[in-house]
C-alpha cells in the first residue's frame, strides 16, 4: 500500500514534472533489504532539490546487479558485493568498471521458540553452524549446554528454519557459518539461496518469524530490524574475540570498524568481525554506481547525494533501525567519491 | 494483419454476390477476421512463451540434458540444479487438491443446482463465486494462521488412523505438502462448483421430465441422467481447477515447507516449481541458475500439457468403454 502511494506520487510528480525542463529522474533498482532507507533518503533528498526524483524498484539485489550491468538503470543497489565475475562482465559490457558505495549496515539474529525456556541463549559458533548442518539435532546437546548453564533445555528435536526466497539476509547468515565452519564452507557454501542440509523454509523474514513462532522447539534467523521492529527475542552469539553479545546497532557498527582494513573497492565482508564489542552476523549493503555517468547533470546530481548520504544521511539511520557506517569508512567513501567520472 | 485478410477472403465460401466490401457489411468477412485474429492472438502469446522458456533455458539445457527431470539436487552455490522434488511436490499437491477438491466440488455443485431450494442455491452460489476472486495470498495467510493450528490438531488421530501407511508417518511441522494439498484444494473447489453448477442447470429440463416419467427417483434422475449429460462440462471445471492447482504459486510457497526433498510422507515439507521459480527468481545471481529456473518453467509448462492431455484420454477412454 505504501509503495502504490509512492507510485501515485510518483506518476504524479512526473507528469507535473513534465513542463519544466530542469526535471531530472534517476532510474535504480536492487536490493529489498535497505528500501526503507533509501526511499526515505531519495525523499528526504527530493524536498531539498524538488526537480531532482529518485525511482528505485527494490527488486532484489540479483535483479539490481543484472540491471546496473545491463545499463537499464543509473545505479544498482546490493546486499552482498559483486564477484569478480560479475565485475569483469560489467567491465566487458561498457568497456569502464563500476564502484561499491557502502550506505548502511544490518545483521542476522537467530530466533526461537524452546518449549520451557524463556531466558536469552546463547549461541557459540559452533552451536549454530551444528544446528543449521543438521549434526546437533536436540536442543539438550552439549554443545549448547555447555554455552547455556543453567538453562533447562528440553531433550527434543531440533527444528530448522531457514529463508526459501533467495535473500541478501542468507547471503549474510550462509557468509557467517562458512566463516566459522569449515565444513559448512565445504559442504554448503555461501549465497542468496543454498542448498540447505537440513530445515524448512519460510518467505520472506515473516515468513521465517511465523514458522519459528509457530512450531516448538524451532530455530530460524531474520533481520535485525525485522527482529527490533516486532519486539522478538533474539539470541547472543559468541563473537571471534569470545565474548556473548546481543545483536544492537552499536554492535553493528563496532564489528564495521573493527573490521581488517577497508579495501579500496569496498568490496568486503565484515561477518565474524575480530573487535571485542562487535556483533559477528553483520553486513554492508551497497550502492553500485558505474564509473563514467554519461549525462553531466544526472552525474552531479548522483554525487551530490552520495555525499549528502554519508553526511546528513547517515543521521536519519536509526530510527529505521539501520546502523550507521563507522567514520572511517564515511571518510574512505567520501575520497572515493571523485572516482565516479 | 494484411496477410491474414487475403487468407481469409480466398478461402471464403464462393457466393453469386461476392464484392469483397459487400460481404465485409454484411459482417461474415469481419467478424472472421476479428475472430480469427483473436484466436491467433492466442496461439502466438502460448507460441512466443514456450519460444522465450525455450531460448532462455538454453545454458541448463546444455549443461544437464534430460537429468535436469530426473536428478535430485538444488544447489545454486555449486550450480547443481534438478527438478525432480519439484515436480513431484507440484504432482503431489496438485493430486491431494484434486483427490479432496472433486468430490466436494461436484457434490456441492449438484446440491445447488438440482437439490437445493432456489434462494439457498443463489445465495450460496454468490458467496461461492466471491471465495474464486480471493486472492491467493489470502488463502496462503489463512492456511499458516488457521489451517495449519487446525490441522495440528488433528493430525495426531489421522496417524492414529492412518499412521501404518508410509503417507502419514515421520515428524509433522504443520507446513507440509498436506497442509498444502488442503489449501490448494479450498482454492480450486469454487471453480468446480461454480462451472459444473451452470453446466448442470443448463441441462435441458427433458431430461429430467423423461427420465421422472420413466419412474426413476429424484435422486436417479440426477444421478443417473443429468450427471452424466452434463459430465464434459463437469470434466472441464476439473481440468481448469487442476491448472489453477499446477500453477499456484503464493498460496503453496506460504505452506509447503519448500524443502526440496523427495519424501513417501505427505506430512514431509516438500516443494512445488511455481513456489521455486517465485522463491529464487529475484535474487538468483549467475547465467546457469537462472537458465535453470527458466527451464523449471518450461517443465511446469509441458507438465501442464502431458497432465491435461492424458487426462482428456482418460475421459474419452472411459466414454468409449461405456456406449
Amino acid at each position: 500500500m505504501k509503495r502504490f502511494v509512492l507510485q501515485v506520487a510518483l506518476l504524479a510528480a512526473l507528469t507535473t514534472g513534465v513542463a519544466s525542463a530542469q526535471q531530472i529522474l534517476i532510474n535504480a533498482a536492487g536490493a529489498t533489504f535497505p528500501y526503507p532507507m533509501y526511499s526515505k533518503w531519495f525523499d528526504e533528498y527530493h524536498k531539498k532539490f524538488s526537480n531532482l526524483q529518485f525511482n528505485y524498484q527494490s527488486i532484489g539485489s540479483g535483479g539490481g546487479i543484472k540491471q546496473v550491468t545491463e545499463g537499464t538503470v543509473e545505479f544498482g543497489a546490493s546486499d552482498g558485493p559483486m564477484n569478480d565475475k560479475q565485475l569483469a562482465e560489467f567491465h566487458d559490457k561498457h568497456g569502464f568498471g563500476i564502484l561499491h558505495f557502502p550506505t548502511v549496515m544490518g545483521a542476522d539474529v537467530p530466533v526461537y521458540n524452546v518449549a520451557g525456556v524463556n531466558s536469552d541463549l546463547n549461541f557459540t559458533p559452533e552451536a549454530l553452524a551444528g544446528i543449521f548442518l543438521g549434526k546437533i539435532t536436540k536442543w539438550n546437546d552439549p554443545e549448547l549446554m555447555k554455552a547455556n548453564p543453567g538453562v533447562k533445555l528440553p531433550a527434543a528435536d531440533i527444528i530448522v528454519v531457514h529463508r526459501s526466497d533467495g535473500s541478501g539476509t542468507t547471503y549474510i547468515w550462509t557468509d557467517y557459518l562458512a566463516k566459522v565452519s569449515p565444513e559448512w564452507e565445504m559442504k554448503v557454501g555461501r549465497g542468496t539461496s543454498v542448498n540447505w542440509p537440513v530445515g524448512l523454509g519460510g518467505k520472506g523474514n515473516e515468513g521465517v518469524s511465523g514458522q519459528v513462532q509457530q512450531t516448538p522447539n524451532s530455530i530460524g534467523y531474520v533481520e535485525l530490524i525485522y527482529a527490533v521492529q516486532n519486539k522478538m527475542k533474539t539470541g547472543k552469539v559468541k563473537n571471534a574475540a569470545g565474548n556473548w553479545v546481543q545483536a544492537s546497532l552499536a554492535g553493528v557498527t563496532a564489528a564495521a570498524a573493527s573490521s581488517k582494513e577497508m579495501p579500496d573497492d569496498f568490496r568486503v565482508s565484515i561477518t565474524n568481525a575480530p573487535g571485542k564489542d562487535a556483533y559477528p552476523i553483520s553486513s554492508f549493503t551497497w550502492l553500485l554506481i558505474p564509473e563514467k555517468i554519461a549525462d553531466p547533470t544526472k552525474k552531479k546530481a548522483i554525487k551530490d547525494f552520495l555525499t549528502w548520504m554519508l553526511a546528513d544521511g547517515q543521521n536519519m539511520t536509526e530510527p529505521l533501525a539501520y546502523a550507521r557506517l563507522p567514520k572511517a569508512v564515511v571518510a574512505k567513501e567520501m575520497k572515493a567519491i571523485a572516482k565516479v567520472q | 494483419m494484411a496477410a491474414s485478410s487475403t487468407t481469409v477472403s480466398s478461402a471464403g465460401p464462393s457466393r453469386p454476390a461476392p464484392n469483397f466490401l459487400e460481404r465485409l457489411r454484411g459482417g461474415d468477412e469481419a467478424a472472421y477476421v476479428i475472430t480469427f485474429i483473436a484466436a491467433a492472438s492466442i496461439l502466438l502469446v502460448t507460441g512466443l512463451l514456450v519460444y522465450e522458456l525455450f531460448i532462455n533455458s538454453a545454458d541448463a539445457r546444455a549443461k544437464f540434458g534430460w537429468a535436469f527431470l530426473f536428478t535430485q539436487t538444488w544447489d545454486p552455490v555449486n550450480d547443481q540444479f534438478g527438478a525432480l522434488p519439484f515436480i513431484y511436490g507440484t504432482l503431489v499437491t496438485s493430486f491431494l487438491a484434486l483427490l479432496m477438491g472433486i468430490p466436494l466440488g461436484v457434490g456441492a455443485a449438484i446440491f445447488l443446482a438440482e437439490l437445493a431450494p432456489p434462494k439457498i442455491s443463489d445465495a450460496l452460489t454468490f458467496l461461492i463465486e466471491l471465495l474464486a476472486a480471493v486472492p491467493s495470498v489470502i488463502y496462503g495467510l489463512l492456511g499458516i494462521f488457521v489451517l495449519v493450528p487446525i490441522l495440528r490438531v488433528i493430525e495426531p488421530s489421522l496417524r492414529a488412523v492412518l499412521g501404518w501407511t508410509p503417507f502419514f508417518s515421520g515428524p509433522f511441522y504443520g507446513v507440509s505438502l498436506f497442509s498444502a494439498g488442503v489449501v490448494l484444494a479450498v482454492m480450486i473447489i469454487p471453480f468446480i462448483i461454480s462451472i459444473s453448477r451452470e453446466v448442470i442447470l443448463s441441462v435441458p429440463g427433458d431430461q429430467r421430465e423423461a427420465a421422472l416419467a420413466l419412474g426413476a427417483t429424484r435422486w436417479e434422475t440426477t444421478w443417473d441422467v443429468v450427471v452424466p449429460y452434463a459430465k464434459k462440462g463437469i470434466m472441464g471445471s476439473i481440468f481448469l481447477a487442476l491448472a489453477r492447482a499446477l500453477g499456484e504459486t503464493m498460496a503453496v510457497t506460504m505452506v509447503v515447507g519448500n524443502d526440496p526433498k523427495i519424501k513417501a510422507s505427505l506430512f514431509a515439507p516438500g516443494y512445488s516449481i511455481a513456489a521455486v521459480i517465485a522463491n529464487e527468481f529475484t535474487e538468483a545471481t549467475g547465467k546457469l541458475y537462472t537458465s535453470a529456473l527458466i527451464e523449471l518453467g518450461l517443465v511446469l509448462f509441458a507438465l501442464t500439457i502431458v497432465i491435461n492431455g492424458v487426462a482428456r484420454l482418460l475421459v474419452m477412454g472411459a466414454d468409449k468403454y461405456k456406449t
